[in-house]
């Protein structure tokens, strides 16, 4: 099952989410979010729009690279896979 | 007279508490979040803030235990098929020659959640909430669950029914300068103004489009601009595009408007069907962002004058507030216990409210001053708060 790690200022807003290892079923970057909603209801209202897009001021990489497509987040997380969650150096 | 007074602030809520004729600050609320507009319910007492994520989206949150803890409320979000013709500022390549393009589309996203409204007393969990990009939405739960008013966001000023299809109209809303730090220039409803003695009755003002009134609860919208001028277009008259910087009613006499706007401040008696510019220039009242109006006497109202428009800070180094009580035939300025040099404060359009004989304003600079006596005189509340968004007595 990929793993789920973010930046420690997400643990402010769900203090469910953190000291723990999270591991969700293999997917789309849409389907990983979508689990981790499942876990910490709202989550992904933090990193999504109203369309479901991106927000511009987050970033994902799934292992080492970073997703570009921010819209449909279809790229694949594979099962050995980590999908990191940033806030990006720019906004706040 | 009141016991609380809310800051929206670049890092938090902060709140002040009144003991006897002592103000103290609590310690800062939503710590690090920019709060761009916090208010108290009258009917209830339930604190609001509308908090601006830089990272992760605006949210609202609510406190119904006067500030002690707060809790987040669902997100208000556009529906699906929510769409707005998109607008640009023109760039350094523009070609004014060019074929005028087919309006472009796109999906509609809350970039802010700019002001809030509270339905009158009869109206219990009546919210009203104003967004960058122009949508109105409206809750009947006290903010569990909202609506966009279609009516408004289908205007004709707009473009039309953009759910059903492509525009049927032209887009008469503009952007506002508040839009760019999303990255978009979209217009916002940062004003919306309710009837005391009328529920059905409700105005809006847009930046950069103006003011819009429904009669019918919200069903129905019309334009209420005659009589506002701009200086910034090739017809100051023209009916939409214009900025109104704040708009405020009398509730005891809810047809006495008032707005301060991008090109002065104007007036009007008769339900904002006919507006009145009431600046006076050589009193430096003209340009600024908020404007406050007293709760019984509808020709009564206050102004923080700044220096327009490439300056936008306070007019000589020296801070004041005017006041006119009849109807902005005449403006006084009051400037006692306000600093006098080397002030560069600007007050931004939500940062005044008035609240009987009470006045509080704060500024960018990170200053709060208060009026005890109607603006006359003043003191200062404090000098080192992050900038101010809003200012609301509770």
């Amino acid at each position: 099952m990929p793993t789920v790690k973010m930046t420690g200022h997400l643990y402010r807003y769900f203090p469910t989410l953190e000291n723990r290892v999270i591991t969700v079923p293999a997917g789309s970057v849409a389907d990983v979010l979508r689990a981790v909603n499942e876990i910490a209801p709202g989550f992904t209202d933090y990193l999504l729009d109203d369309c479901g897009a991106l927000r511009r001021h987050v970033n994902l990489c799934v292992n080492e690279t970073i997703v570009f497509d921010r819209k449909t987040l279809a790229d694949h997380v594979p099962v050995e896979g980590t999908l990191f969650i940033f806030q990006s150096l720019s906004g706040g | 007279m009141p016991d609380m007074i809310l800051l929206g602030t670049r890092k938090g809520t902060v709140i002040f508490d009144r003991t006897n004729s002592t103000w103290r600050p609590r310690p800062i609320l939503h710590a690090g979040i920019p709060v761009c507009y916090a208010a108290c319910d009258p009917r209830d007492g339930t604190l609001w803030s509308c908090l601006d994520h830089g990272h992760w989206g605006p949210k609202l949150s609510r406190s119904r235990d006067g500030g002690g803890t707060w809790e987040e409320v669902l997100s208000l979000k556009y529906p699906e098929g929510a769409r707005y013709i998109v607008q640009y500022l023109p760039a350094p390549d523009f070609d004014p020659a060019a074929p005028v393009g087919q309006p472009e589309y796109k999906s509609a996203t809350v970039f802010k959640i700019w002001h809030l409204a509270f339905g009158n007393a009869e109206q219990t969990g009546r919210l009203y909430a104003g967004t960058i990009p122009g949508g109105l939405f409206v809750s009947d739960d006290g903010g569990e669950s909202w609506e966009l008013n279609r009516a408004l966001w289908n205007h004709e000023s707009r473009g039309g029914d953009l759910f059903a299809g492509d525009a049927t109209s032209e887009n008469h809303w503009g952007g506002t300068p508040a839009s760019i730090d999303y990255g978009v220039f979209e217009p916002g409803i940062h004003s919306i103004v309710l009837d005391p003695q009328d529920s059905n009755r409700l105005h809006v003002a847009v930046s950069s489009a103006g003011v819009l009134e429904s009669a019918d609860g919200g069903l129905s919208w019309i334009g209420r601009n005659r009589g506002l001028l701009m200086d910034y277009m090739p017809n100051p008259a023209a009916e939409w595009g214009h900025d109104p910087h704040f708009m405020a009613n009398c509730a005891g006499q809810p047809n006495h408007f008032w707005q301060q706007n991008h090109c002065g401040v104007f007036f009007s008696d008769d339900g904002a069907q006919n507006w009145k510019k009431v600046s006076a220039p050589d009193a430096g009242v003209h340009f600024g962002f908020p404007i406050g109006v007293d709760a019984q006497d509808g020709r009564t109202a206050w102004v923080v004058p700044a220096r327009k428009d490439s300056e936008r800070m306070a007019i000589g180094g020296g801070l004041y507030v005017a006041r006119t009580t009849d109807g902005g035939q005449s403006w006084q300025s009051f400037r006692k216990g306000l600093p006098q040099n080397d002030a560069y404060d600007i007050v931004l359009r939500h940062g005044l409210d008035v609240a009987g004989d009470y006045v509080c304003f704060g500024s960018t600079t990170g200053n709060v001053y208060l009026s005890e006596d109607r603006g006359e005189s003043w003191h200062c509340l404090g000098n080192h708060f992050p900038p101010i968004y809003s200012v609301r007595f509770g």
